[in-house]
């Protein structure tokens, strides 16, 4: 009787083992922060790209409209792609855009520009990525939505596609 | 050459709390980054990476405790940006009562095991 109560908490725990490792199996290997999307707009100070003035967060998100906020680098190639997208977007007068130009070359990033066109209102420099940590960020590119109330309600990992285009759209209509 | 020895003894004795200083700093900054995940190199810590993630998270570490903000300020602050799962040492909440239960449960379950063992032998 005692063996076969032993047996059967043995096979439990066997058991118990196989279902969470089995289920592990389905799970995703590519981890990405679970975070709450909606949370306040960081306030930070940070140098124009254009004029190279400091320039506060409240003056950089201070009309009453929607913005994105777009980490790009010129030496990321997910930003090229995702680059013609932001440019179409950049015509929707219901948003404005802000670059944040993420631990680059100056030189490189106007060449960027130049070449590819300009679809922010205004570029910030972060040279050192402290300013992308402020965001939650951890790579370029990332794309933050920011609703007129100043907070961030969605954020988008890696290059921004034509389906996340018509999810900003909806939610900006 | 007293003067100078004077002089020296000085400059020694108000650089060396400084000193100390930087090094508490130094110390703190280490334990910090030791306890962070890497998000982009996952397996390594902060401390240990040196992605670009893993470096622009050691300055804002620094400028932190620079500005005199505490560990657990810190931590709060990371886990704000990034979720729970920066942090090596997970948090008790709802999601983590096994996680930090379960090896004071298996404690005292061994502890009763061996209780009862030593009185049936004493028996």
């Amino acid at each position: 009787m005692k063996i076969k109560l032993k047996l059967f908490i043995l096979f439990i725990f066997l058991s118990f083992c196989f279902i969470i490792f089995y289920k592990g199996l389905s799970n995703s290997n590519i981890y990405a922060p679970k975070v709450n999307d909606k949370r306040n707009l960081p306030n930070f100070e940070a140098k124009n790209f254009s004029s190279n003035i400091n320039i506060n967060s409240k003056k950089i998100f201070e009309e009453d409209s929607f913005y994105i906020l777009n980490i790009w680098a010129s030496w990321c190639i997910p930003c090229r792609k995702e680059h013609p997208l932001l440019m179409k977007l950049s015509k929707n007068k219901k948003i404005k855009l802000i670059g944040l130009n993420y631990k680059d070359n100056l030189n490189n990033a106007r060449k960027f520009i130049n070449k590819f066109g300009d679809p922010y209102s205004q570029i910030l420099i972060d040279d050192d990525g402290t300013l992308a940590i402020e965001f939650g960020a951890y790579g370029v590119p990332e794309t933050f939505l920011i609703n007129k109330n100043k907070m961030i309600i969605k954020k988008f990992v890696g290059p921004i596609n034509q389906k996340i285009v018509d999810e900003i759209k909806l939610i900006i209509k | 050459m007293k003067v100078l020895k004077i002089i020296l003894f000085i400059i020694l004795f108000i650089g060396f709390p400084q000193l100390k200083s930087d090094e508490k700093k130094n110390e703190l900054k280490s334990k910090i980054l030791k306890n962070v995940r890497c998000l982009i190199c996952q397996g390594q810590s902060v401390y240990d990476s040196e992605s670009e993630f893993a470096l622009s998270i050691k300055l804002v570490v620094e400028k932190k405790i620079n500005n005199g903000k505490s560990e657990k300020e810190i931590y709060e602050f990371l886990r704000k940006k990034y979720g729970d799962w920066i942090i090596y040492e997970p948090k008790l909440n709802k999601n983590t009562y096994i996680l930090w239960l379960l090896p004071l449960l298996l404690f005292l379950l061994g502890g009763a095991i061996i209780y009862r063992n030593l009185i049936i032998k004493k028996n």
